[in-house]
């Protein structure tokens, strides 16, 4: 219960403040198609850079939890998902707006974005604290193999194909190698003299989220997209509320799918969302009402979706295993003010972990409150033309990589990354593992060269790092995590042949 | 998406990887090496696995670019990269980024291009943001960013 002690520090005032200006900013990000959460918490991080490390991080996780839920205005009032966590929530919620129930939609919507991401939370506390004192057991060979997993598992689950997803990983490695070897001191692939520190972090999450957003904007071209807004009318809060307790069946199945996927690291919302649709669906009394403009609908993916965002920074928290991209952005975040997850946040940072934790918690709340009146705002902000939107991404992503250490070295790493990963991803390629790879890779590098050191004077190599029954347990998981994706290629790549072949 | 679109950048990629094994198995000190020896070895194996699949026709994943994508691309990627690695630095962060905005504007805005009112907005929008900028990064955060001309 150390959380309570905390619980003060949220109201300090600069952390009440960044914690609104992250509710209410992320809310309208969250409704700009185009810009994804991850984008939008990778462009705030050149912010925190100038903040301490907790209002830093109160900001980020506001922003975190805000864009997600922010997604379902342009989801419900325009037929756009802002975010691939709200594809399921344009199933009804579209169909509830074009009936006139829009704003009932959307008070659902955020009602039960606040449910779910309030028990997503107290997932989180309770949790994190376990799993740090048993991340205590870890030594070096363990850490190498933690960091592994972390890259693989995103590798095989969040790309298309396992082999490119991996080879995204493989890539970040070995850009986290670029730079000084921290132990000898040797130069290693200094081709240029901007990369002598190394590669930035931020430049580089900047540059991989938001440059190839950018590009991908303007291939589109003088393009007037007409994106219609449905009008809201007024609609008591009341009667939402008493609508989402009758609808506790969706509500649980939502919670409960997307409290379990968040922990489950490189799955991601989208699957959060999509699964707690269909099992609602599923488990459902009036099933043959969903798509066409049902209430459980809209409840169970918004639940499930705000669900994941909590139980998705335990492993974070613990391990140093981001479970989804956007948690490997708040990685990030957490490294450029050298703090370290697992023991050392919550031992030698208590105040900076809990205060953050409980941001998120009350977070949720502001969500809501802000969410039913910024709902109309966001929308107008949503139909803001592309081209205007790129060339603000792009002045913003110059200035924040600029501001990191004055460097326009970070600002030329940022742009040749992001154009590198704009045609990388047209080639089936993907950003996530990439900065898995890049962020982890110095964590895995150290703990391999630690674990190498104590197996010469032990065992040997193998014996330390294949061995034991901690070791084996993580090189069976990543080996099952690439084994499962392969198997689920293989199928899909058959079912579309089947499909050319008929 | 035709073949070749799979093989070029598969086989940069392949290259890249050979690249870095050959450095990292030839540079010493061996001991700073170890890593990137480590992480090479799979980056090569993968890349080659890759490289062997586009040639072979297997590989179907990614969407490559089109003609009409890379002519859409065109201006606005020559746009941003002469902004970012010569205007920043040249003419000064808050000069280069008007003028980049404005022209970024001016190329991907569906208005017409005819009416006096379009550029007028266009040059309103360009005006706000820089001056958003300028209270964020300047004022705000005081971050000093290269000035040459004007500003």
């Amino acid at each position: 219960m150390e959380f309570i002690y905390y619980f003060g520090d949220v109201f300090a005032p600069i952390s009440f403040l960044l914690l609104l200006v992250g509710t209410i900013g992320g809310l309208i990000l969250g409704a700009t198609p185009g810009l994804s959460p991850t984008m939008a918490v990778a462009l705030l991080i050149p912010f925190t850079f100038h903040l301490e490390a907790v209002q830093g991080l109160i900001l980020l996780g506001a922003a975190y939890t805000s864009t997600v839920a922010g997604g379902a205005v342009s989801a419900i009032l325009l037929k756009i998902p802002g975010a691939p966590a709200n594809i399921a929530t344009t199933l009804d919620g579209h169909t509830m707006a074009k009936k006139g129930e829009g704003a009932r939609a959307l008070q659902l919507s955020f009602l039960a974005s606040a449910v779910g991401g309030i028990f997503g939370v107290l997932l989180l506390i309770f949790l994190t604290p376990l799993l740090a004192k048993w991340a205590l057991a870890f030594g070096p060979s363990h850490l190498f193999w933690l960091a592994i997993l972390g890259v693989t598992i995103i590798g095989s689950l969040d790309s298309a194909s396992v082999v490119k997803g991996l080879l995204s990983g493989c890539i970040g490695l070995w850009l986290a190698t670029i730079g000084f070897d921290d132990i000898m001191g040797a130069q290693r692939f200094i081709f240029h003299p901007s990369l002598g520190g190394g590669i930035n972090i931020i430049a580089a999450l900047i540059g991989l989220f938001a440059i190839p957003q950018v590009l991908t904007m303007f291939a589109k071209g003088r393009r007037n997209d007409n994106i219609e807004v449905i009008e809201v009318k007024k609609h008591a809060i009341g009667d939402a509320v008493r609508e989402l307790f009758s609808r506790k069946r969706a509500m649980a199945i939502g919670t409960s799918v997307g409290s379990i996927i968040g922990l489950i690291p490189g799955v991601g919302g989208q699957i959060a969302g999509l699964v707690a649709y269909d099992q609602t669906k599923k488990f459902s009394s009036e099933r043959e009402k969903f798509g066409t403009g049902h209430s459980e609908g809209v409840i169970a993916a918004e639940s499930a979706n705000n669900a994941m965002v909590g139980p998705s920074l335990v492993p974070l928290l613990t391990l140093s295993i981001p479970g989804s991209p956007t948690a490997a952005v708040l990685l990030g975040g957490l490294l450029i003010h050298g703090i370290f997850p697992g023991t050392d946040l919550f031992d030698n940072h208590p105040d900076v972990a809990w205060t953050f934790i409980n941001s998120m918690l009350i977070g949720q709340v502001l969500m809501c409150l802000f969410g039913l009146y910024v709902a109309g705002l966001a929308a107008k902000v949503a139909q803001v033309p592309q081209c205007v939107m790129a060339a603000v991404v792009l002045g913003l992503s110059v200035f924040g990589a600029y501001s990191v250490q004055s460097s326009m070295g970070d600002v030329y790493v940022m742009a040749s990354l992001g154009v590198m990963m704009f045609f990388l991803e047209r080639f089936g390629f993907s950003a996530a593992p990439l900065v898995l790879g890049l962020i982890l890779g110095p964590i895995a590098e150290a703990n391999f060269i630690q674990g190498s050191m104590i197996a010469n004077a032990t065992d040997g190599m193998g014996t330390y790092f294949l061995g034991g029954a901690l070791n084996l347990v993580l090189i069976a998981i990543v080996i099952a995590s690439i084994a499962y994706s392969v198997v689920m290629e293989l199928r899909q790549n058959r079912a579309q042949n089947a499909e050319v072949t008929a | 998406m035709s073949r070749a679109q799979h093989i070029v950048p598969s086989g940069i990629v392949f290259a890249v990887g050979c690249w870095i094994a050959w450095v990292s198995f030839t540079q010493q000190p061996a001991e700073a090496f170890l890593f990137p020896r480590l992480i090479s070895a799979a980056f090569v194996a993968l890349a080659g696995w890759t490289f062997v699949k586009a040639l072979l026709g297997w590989s179907k994943v990614g969407s490559g670019v089109s003609r009409t994508m890379a002519l859409n691309l065109a201006p606005g990627l020559i746009v941003s990269l002469i902004y970012v690695f010569w205007l920043a630095k040249a003419l000064g962060f808050y000069t280069a980024t008007t003028l980049a905005f404005f022209v970024l504007l001016s190329l991907y805005d569906p208005a017409p291009h005819n009416e006096a009112k379009t550029w007028i907005k266009r040059a309103i929008i360009t005006a706000c943001f820089i001056a958003v900028m300028y209270g964020v990064f300047g004022l705000l955060l005081k971050v000093y960013t290269p000035r040459e001309i004007l500003f």
